[in-house]
């Protein structure tokens, strides 16, 4: 008899996506406040275990449709533009950009380069995460 | 600013990405990572050509000056390892295409050489201690995955003790880091030599800290008393693994022990120098001892690495200026040699089926070639005049009797016809004699797309030996920061 986790999956609805929320949160802060891409990466990837272990593998490969490890793949190939951005720009590897700019709703907002390598950070970490988790339940 | 620097780095790193998406596709991974690894020859030729027209190079990445941020440094010595490092990871690119196989082929095997190669890359450019510790286990998890990938179950007890081993002493390297950034209050590497060559006298806790860095890079190195999981780690990875790491891993850990040593621990030419004078010979009596004991062709060669471990860093040890340039000498040849020797004794076992040097023989009959190319290496790895091995040695030697070290220079040169017979024992008992019929059946297509990298690196080595003159202008630019550390903290520090 298939075990009846009605509780499980409904809690789970719910603190997924306040998980998400709040590593979105984290990953934003990371300039000002304590958090970043590595924390912010490891957050969303608490939230996808959480569903993979409440809802099974085949289910959220269909509605997740992310080869995870191409993922990590990507990440890391993100952050290494950045870098190569400021070659680009006749700078050292590396080097940062940032700059102010009148957002709609955000008002006057600073962007920077460094949160494009974050985000590459944050893939890769996600993705590594995963990954690992992926191929231990795999059992072949 | 020279972006130049980071381009030995950055090559392998774009092309291990993008190998990551065509994991499935062997066809296009193997004409990525060739082409990358060719192109990334070029770019160190290039940064040698720079750095040998002006002077050394570095690079302030994120333009943060120097003691500040990160600093990659390229002065010849690293320029010169950087650039063994591309060919020899070109040559075990092309070794692989026939022999690894479809099925590690298709398991980011590809990708893995190439994060290998900018751990060793990035650990001979950085001018940064922890960058360096970075840089050291980029290096190392990607041999781990080196050595497990494939899952025999010799491959999977050995990465158990390989492991364990590097773990340990990779907590060990940060151990003593954290000590000398309390001793100096600095990472960067040019800064550390500054501030304690400033010190008016330099306190006891130095030397612990230098003799804690010994163990850390003896332990990558293998030197006594602490090669002790060398022999049998490098025994089970595939023959192409094996070259790799042969070739390239000790040496990283050879690289740091000459630059923390001619960097940091100038101060005291006493018992630290004794110290490792002592464990540079002893290595190298192991070294010998086990080439000539084994009759298993791999572990003749691994053997052979741990010797030539010691006889680079007697030339450290000795320290003066002919000693130096024959360490370096030595180090360069003995990464392009070992790595030739590495898939020679391959092509052997896939020709043969064994690596038992008393199953097979006569083997010169059938395979001329591939016979020939063994003694060119096997003589430049014992040191005859002509060939690589010579002048390295020749100088290190000389260095030593410079200085009245004669009982560890005649050891190493008593040494050397011990390395001499350990490989020429394949030679006259694997390729001499009765040929065996047993093998010849098994002459297939792939011996000649084996055996052309091999040529390809033995031929650069024959070069390297007979254009001695031409490379010790090299070498000697290589040397000099060696031998004032002044001109590299400068180069680094000030401007």
């Amino acid at each position: 008899m298939k075990p009846n986790d009605v509780i499980l999956q409904s809690v789970t609805k719910v603190a997924v996506v306040i998980i998400f929320t709040f590593s979105i949160y984290l990953f934003m802060n990371g300039h000002h406040n304590p958090g970043g891409g590595f924390i912010g990466g490891l957050s969303t990837a608490a939230a996808v275990v959480l569903l993979y272990l409440a809802f099974d593998i085949e289910k959220v490969r269909e509605n997740i449709r992310i080869d995870f490890k191409k993922l990590a793949a990507l990440g890391v190939l993100i952050a290494v533009c950045t870098g190569l951005g400021g070659v680009l720009f006749g700078e050292e590897f590396l080097t940062q950009a940032f700059g102010y700019k009148e957002l709609p709703i955000f008002g006057k907002t600073e962007l920077t380069s460094a949160l494009i390598f974050d985000t590459g950070v944050a893939l890769a970490v996600i993705g590594t995460a995963v990954n690992i988790i992926l191929s231990i339940s795999e059992d072949r | 600013m020279n972006n130049l620097v980071v381009l030995p780095i950055l090559v392998p790193l774009l092309a291990a990405v993008i190998l990551i998406f065509f994991a499935k596709n062997v066809i296009v991974q193997r004409y990525i990572s060739a082409l990358s690894a060719l192109i990334n020859i070029i770019v160190a030729l290039l940064l040698v050509r720079e750095v040998s027209e002006k002077g050394i190079q570095k690079l302030d990445i994120g333009s943060w000056p120097a003691p500040f941020g990160i600093t990659l440094v390229s002065d010849m010595l690293s320029a010169l390892l950087v650039l063994s490092t591309t060919i020899i990871g070109f040559v075990v690119i092309l070794y692989s295409f026939k022999s690894i196989g479809k099925q590690r082929e298709k398991f980011y095997y590809y990708s893995i050489i190439q994060f290998q190669i900018i751990g060793v890359i990035g650990a001979f450019t950085t001018g940064d201690i922890f960058n360096m510790f970075v840089f050291f286990e980029v290096m190392l998890m990607a041999s781990y995955v080196l050595l497990v990938i494939g899952g025999t179950k010799r491959q999977l007890r050995e990465s158990l003790k390989y492991l364990t081993v590097n773990v340990i002493s990779s907590a060990f390297f940060v151990i003593a880091i954290a000590m000398l950034y309390s001793v100096v209050g600095t990472l960067n590497m040019a800064q550390i030599g500054e501030r304690i060559t400033s010190l008016n006298e330099v306190p006891g806790i130095l030397t612990v800290i230098a003799v804690l860095f010994l163990i850390v890079f003896g332990m990558k190195g293998a030197i006594f008393p602490l090669y002790f999981w060398l022999p049998g780690s490098y025994a089970v990875p595939p023959i192409p693994v094996m070259a790799l790491f042969g070739a390239l891993l000790t040496k990283v850990g050879v690289y740091s022990i000459i630059r923390t040593f001619t960097l940091f621990f100038n101060f005291e030419q006493g018992h630290l120098y004794e110290m490792l004078m002592i464990l540079a010979i002893i290595t190298v009596i192991i070294g010998v001892i086990g080439s000539i004991a084994y009759w298993d062709i791999k572990q003749i060669i691994i053997y052979n690495i741990i010797t030539a471990i010691g006889v680079i860093l007697y030339g450290v040890a000795v320290s003066t200026e002919t000693s130096l340039t024959g360490s370096v000498f030595y180090l360069i040849h003995d990464m392009l040699i070992k790595a030739a020797l590495f898939l020679l004794i391959g092509m052997i076992i896939h020709i043969t089926g064994t690596s038992n040097l008393r199953k097979f023989s006569g083997l010169i009959k059938h395979y001329p070639t591939l016979a020939w190319t063994y003694f060119i290496a096997a003589l430049s790895l014992g040191g005859i005049p002509p060939l690589s091995g010579f002048v390295g040695k020749m100088l290190t030697v000389q260095g030593g009797f410079e200085a009245n070290e004669f009982i560890g220079s005649m050891i190493i040169l008593i040494t050397s016809i011990l390395v001499l017979y350990s490989v020429m024992k394949i030679f006259i008992f694997g390729f001499w004699g009765k040929a065996d019929q047993m093998y010849v059946s098994k002459e297939n297509v792939s011996y000649h797309a084996l055996l052309m990298p091999i040529i390809l690196i033995v031929v650069i080595s024959v070069f390297y030996g007979v254009g001695a003159e031409a490379v010790h202008s090299f070498i000697a630019q290589a040397v000099e920061p060696l031998i004032n550390p002044e001109i590299y903290i400068e180069a680094v520090l000030k401007e």
